[in-house]
């Protein structure tokens, strides 16, 4: 099989999974190399399923008006699977003054962008979640916001782009990017070299040293964050729910368990020695502490599943996007610092628009490669 | 691990068994994971994640092996090649507010 395409894509997450459906939809032949044995073996399986607007930087935060406008309410009909798209809002809950404090700014600032988001009291929160523990006294609430399956959303961009004619190479890690005539052309693998017209790397915290091979720096770093699930529950709330301190977030899904994120202070100092994203021993007890402080009636809920996965987090908090025009061929997609995967959609179908038409409906400026300066 | 290219070349078959459930935690059937491994779910984490086959109360102990079998034969490959999906603790259900609890009594 030739290796030339049109389109190579650098990792099978979420977001190079979503960038391979919209653009093999449009015609484009695309080539995924995925490092793992699994397609979206990274944070794309491991995550929340958090689809928010609210809370998020006002640069990050029209990518995230886009999807949630135009594409996740259609996504399950369209890739004929059931990504459980849930847009039944999103609480975020506060216990103090300070709390209410911290809620009131990013709401503030979510209003300045147009987002339909609000503080609510006791009363109101309890009418619309009266399973909280009464010492939540405010929140935040967004009722466009909610959740979604990460795995079947994952893998239904994955199995959808193959089916349109997608190249997807698992066991493909790719270590160099090499320019041929000042034009990024080609992907040199461990097993193969692939040749094509544009380069989209979205390959999470590993862009970094991949980048770093055509001269371009992310400042980024990994973070390790944990889940939990319970068993199934019976149906008790449809909202996503997050902390103001954003120590603790989650929902119930559509299939009954509960997954809860949640964290010990360890963050970034916890050692993975066997490099299989083990889970911090003081992690899920800590997360379990917090949820029953919310839910004092989910203590009996069995877990019956814990996992870890990296972040990859940016100096500034928001991703980086777009063309780096030092490497024309270039396409950068990563630093998503926790928040890809609601934003998933909106990426992958603005990396298509880019790379066919030039354009983006979105305008993702603020999210430029080169926005990186030094505090002094 | 090498690199695998995403293709099967054969096309998927209907049998007549196809309604028997595989998974029983959550009802998974035959047919359901046949069909999977031709929309391209070639691993067994993938399947997991895919259909939910072996991720209920039991989380595969049950039925991982004849999953693997399965899906073995459907890829052409022998059993031994496919991995098991990565097992996560707690190694039983355990209840919340005893996961919660560090304290070590004396
Ligand atoms: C615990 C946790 C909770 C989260 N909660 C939420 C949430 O509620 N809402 C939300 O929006 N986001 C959340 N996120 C973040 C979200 O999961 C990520 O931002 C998103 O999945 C990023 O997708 P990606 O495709 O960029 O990265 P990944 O899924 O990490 O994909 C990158 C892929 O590239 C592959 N790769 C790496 N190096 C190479 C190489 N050299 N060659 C080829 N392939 C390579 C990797 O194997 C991987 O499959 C959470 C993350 C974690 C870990």
């Amino acid at each position: 099989m030739s290796n030339t395409s049109d389109v190579i894509i650098v990792g099978g997450g979420v977001i190079g999974n979503a960038a391979a459906y919209y653009l093999s939809k449009k015609g484009v032949s695309v080539t995924v190399l995925e490092g793992s044995a699994d397609i979206g073996h990274g944070g794309s399986s491991r995550n929340g399923g958090g689809v928010r607007q609210s809370g998020r930087d006002p640069r990050e935060l029209p990518l995230a008006m886009y999807g949630i406008q135009n594409l996740w309410p259609g996504l399950s009909g369209e890739l004929g699977i059931d990504t459980e798209y849930t847009p039944k809002g999103n609480l975020r809950l506060g216990k103090t003054q300070a709390h209410l404090d911290i809620l009131r700014k990013l709401t503030d600032r979510a209003i300045a962008c147009g987002l339909d988001v609000r503080m609510i009291g006791y009363e109101e929160i309890k009418s619309i979640n009266p399973y909280l523990s009464d010492e939540v006294i405010g929140a935040s609430w967004c009722p466009t916001d909610g959740h979604a399956n990460p795995l079947t959303a994952t893998l239904g961009f994955y199995v959808n782009a193959r089916r349109l004619g997608a190249r997807f190479i698992s066991g493909e890690k790719a270590v160099k990017l090499q320019k041929v005539k000042g034009r990024l052309r080609k992907v040199v693998a461990e097993s193969g070299v692939y040749e094509a017209e544009t380069v989209i790397v979205a390959a999470g915290l590993e862009s970094r040293p991949l980048l770093n091979t055509v001269g371009i720096d992310v400042p980024m770093t990994g973070n390790l964050m944990e889940c939990l699930v319970t068993e199934a529950q019976p149906y008790l709330f449809d909202q996503m729910l997050g902390a103001a301190e954003a120590d603790f977030y989650g929902h119930q899904s559509k299939h009954g368990s509960f997954v809860f994120g949640g964290s010990s202070g360890f963050e970034g100092c916890t050692l993975d020695k066997s490099g299989l994203l083990e889970n911090y021993e003081k992690t899920a007890p800590a997360t379990c502490r917090g949820i029953m402080r919310y839910f004092p009636d989910l203590k009996r809920a069995k877990i019956i599943r814990t996992w870890a996965g990296f972040i990859d987090v940016c100096a500034d908090g928001v991703p980086v996007l777009g063309n780096a025009e030092e490497v024309p061929g270039l396409v950068i997609a990563c630093a998503f610092s926790g928040h890809g995967f609601g934003i998933s959609p909106a990426v992958g179908y603005n990396l298509a628009e880019l790379i066919t038409t030039g354009k983006t409906p979105v305008d993702i400026s603020a999210l430029r490669y080169d926005r990186f300066k030094a505090k002094i | 691990m090498g690199a695998v290219e995403r293709i099967l070349e054969r096309e998927f078959v209907p049998a007549d068994d196809d309604g028997v459930v595989v998974c029983r935690c959550e009802e998974i059937t035959k047919g359901e994971i046949r069909r999977a491994v031709h929309d391209g779910i070639f691993t067994m984490t993938e399947m997991r994640r895919y259909l939910r086959a072996g991720m209920g109360l039991c989380q595969g102990q049950t039925c991982a092996k004849n999953v693997k079998a399965l899906m073995a034969r459907e890829l052409g490959v022998p059993p031994l090649e496919l991995e098991h999906a990565t097992a996560r603790s707690p190694m039983r259900p355990v209840e919340m507010y005893v996961l919660a609890n560090e304290e070590v009594a004396d």
